[in-house]
């Protein structure tokens, strides 16, 4: 682990120079290959190996523990893998980025549990994750332009937020801060947006708006759900990626998936 | 550019807010002056010496407070070490104000006593240049401004913090105060500096001297208060508040934390070193003490008393503290530490927002 964190450090001063524009001329946006990562003995990711095309929306599924959270870690730089490569598109080596860094080169992560800020309104919270130049020096001096107040009036009529956008985000119910949490990721302008339980705690008829939005997304944007609930799944899914034990078990349509025997097996437990 | 001035003014106080601090600034800067020096001192009316210097070391202590609030009520970072950087900032310019003292010594040398004493036959490498009005000055900034740089470029790249950074820093603090006590050190060990006689080679005792640094002093705490609350109005103060609440979100929304903390971290020491440069003179002595893990704890009283996070509370709880510290020395000396304890239970359970939650709730 120190050995890797500290080529991690030595590394830090190359990332700018290799990070840049997204470079998508394979039209994939994400490379996962051989990551592996161990916790005390225990491989939470296993020669993981997994591609995201552009554009593509795409359901990750897999029983407690089988690394979709730690997968989800080492793409935004939460965790430094142990072994393995993880690139955006063709040039940018996630690996080697910090958090902030990963999150300006264009992905966005939504928390299993809805993390906003929750002493700020909900304006201000579209306001802080907007894309924009991040750096202490801008913002001492920034103030917001008309375009920049359309942006986040369009977000928060998206989200169905517009009533509320004075309020304290604290005081939203569970869903509403699902949304504001999907809202923020929207104003970050992402290119790949990753959705750990985007749907925990919401009313059938807010998921199923979700469900909606997130098809609705598909194409502009590149999206990796995962998701515990198998029904919502079966309504936005096109293509679904099986993780068992920290690596890919199966991968395609949703009834490819689920007559897989090796699926069968694990779900259902022979 | 009137408008814009006028959004800016709106952004910081409204009316009522302008209109209190106008007061406050005619309390400092014409009745005190006033009833001070022009006003006999047989009159009722008349203000002492030992007020104006009262007043004058209670709002050094409320800039050092505004400054900590910075840090702790908006970005969630509690120091513990704060009295370190007031220390250093009074060193700094007590070195001014030592080489001041000239001749007049006891011991009629140009050098400072305690160096006649220790046999020094020239000043050491820390004392270059330290008779220059300005060179004192800058190091008055550039001191704990390096020092909170350095150590929390460090602290907060290995991202350390809650109670850990607490620790590390009263730790800190600790250090230096051993470090100081040494003679070697070549800051006068455990006495100090004191005896000063002049500044800028104005007698320092005087009436006139003392209510130009009370006024300047007063004009340092209101010029502090407008720019923390320019800071924390500002989009900047709002990426603060959101390091303090969720971090890690911030991170992923793309900002740098470390950069945000490491900017506030070190302005707010530079703030406190500027307090210790004006509470040195008008206070006549600085030692080691200042540097006891003890008086920064103080530090973090007089925020939570006032409320964290309202830059205003920070000040009133500064006052209402050392008011009461300064009442309890007198009558009851043994009983102040545990007035003080009492205090800041009383605080931390019954009003979570210090003194300005209690005055909000009763709006």
């Amino acid at each position: 682990m120190t050995s890797n964190a500290a080529t991690a450090k030595e590394s830090d001063g190359f990332s700018r120079v290799a990070s840049g524009e997204l470079d998508t001329t394979h039209g994939v946006v994400l490379y996962l290959e051989d990551i592996s990562v161990s916790f005390d003995g225990f491989k939470a990711l296993n020669k993981l190996s997994l591609q995201i095309d552009i554009g593509e929306l795409r359901c990750v599924i897999g029983p407690n523990g089988a690394g979709k959270t730690t997968m989800m870690d080492v793409i935004t730089g939460k965790t430094r893998p142990d072994e393995g490569t993880v690139f955006f598109g063709q040039t940018i080596d996630l690996t080697k980025m910090s958090e902030a860094e990963i999150s300006s080169a264009g992905v966005g992560r939504k928390f299993q549990k809805p993390t906003i800020f929750e002493q700020h309104t909900v304006f201000e919270n579209l306001e802080l994750s907007m894309k924009a130049d991040k750096r202490v020096r801008k913002t001492l001096f920034s103030s917001l332009s008309s375009a920049q107040k359309d942006a986040i009036a369009e977000t928060l009529k998206l989200i169905r937020l517009n009533d509320s956008a004075d309020r304290v985000a604290g005081l939203l119910s569970h869903g509403q801060k699902q949304w504001l949490e999907i809202g923020m990721l929207l104003m970050q302008e992402p290119r790949l947006l990753l959705l750990d339980e985007p749907v925990a705690g919401m009313s059938d008829e807010e998921t199923e708006r979700t469900g909606e939005l997130f098809v609705s997304l598909a194409g502009k944007h590149s999206l990796v759900v995962v998701e515990h609930d198998m029904a919502f799944i079966e309504k936005i899914a096109r293509k679904i990626t099986v993780l068992h034990e920290g690596s890919v078990l199966a991968e395609g349509s949703m009834t490819q998936v689920q007559n897989d025997p090796k699926v069968i097996e694990v779900y259902l437990g022979r | 550019m009137n408008s814009v001035t006028g959004g800016l003014s709106r952004r910081l106080y409204g009316p009522r807010g302008w209109a209190i601090l106008a007061l406050c600034g005619i309390a400092i800067f014409v009745v005190m002056p006033l009833l001070n020096l022009a006003v006999p001192a047989e009159s009722p009316f008349h203000v002492s010496a030992y007020w104006v210097t009262l007043f004058g070391k209670i709002m050094c202590y409320a800039i050092v407070a505004v400054a900590l609030d910075l840090v702790w009520g908006y970005a969630g970072i509690l120091s513990l070490g704060h009295g370190l950087f007031f220390a250093l900032g009074g060193y700094a310019f007590g070195m001014y104000l030592m080489r001041q003292i000239g001749s007049d010594g006891q011991y009629r040398q140009p050098m400072p006593d305690f160096m006649v004493f220790l046999d020094w036959k020239e000043f050491p490498w820390q004392w270059w240049n330290s008779d220059s009005f300005w060179w004192c000055a800058m190091l008055v900034i550039v001191v704990p401004g390096l020092l909170a740089f350095v150590f929390g470029y460090f602290a907060f790249r290995s991202r350390v913090k809650g109670v850990y950074l607490s620790i590390i820093t009263q730790a800190l603090t600790f250090a230096a105060m051993l470090l100081f006590f040494r003679n070697a050190t070549g800051f006068g060990g455990n006495n100090g500096f004191t005896d000063f006689r002049r500044i800028l080679d104005i007698p320092i005792a005087t009436p006139q001297t003392r209510m130009a640094l009370f006024a300047f002093t007063g004009a340092t705490l209101i010029a502090t208060l407008l720019l923390a609350r320019w800071l924390t109005t500002s989009r900047f103060g709002r990426v603060l508040a959101a390091i303090r609440d969720a971090e890690q979100r911030v991170m992923f929304c793309g900002y740098d934390t470390v950069h945000y903390k490491l900017f506030v971290w070190t302005l707010s020491a530079v703030i406190c070193g500027i307090a210790g440069a004006l509470y040195v003179p008008q206070v006549g002595i600085i030692n080691p003490g200042e540097m006891s893990p003890a008086n920064s704890i103080e530090i973090a009283i007089w925020v939570a008393v006032g409320g964290r996070g309202t830059l205003i509370g920070p000040i009133l709880g500064a006052g209402l503290v050392n008011g009461a510290k300064s009442f309890f020395t007198q009558a009851f000396p043994e009983y102040w530490l545990y007035a003080l304890g009492l205090i800041f239970i009383l605080v931390t359970l019954f009003l979570p927002q210090g003194v300005m939650g209690l005055l909000k709730k009763k709006q």
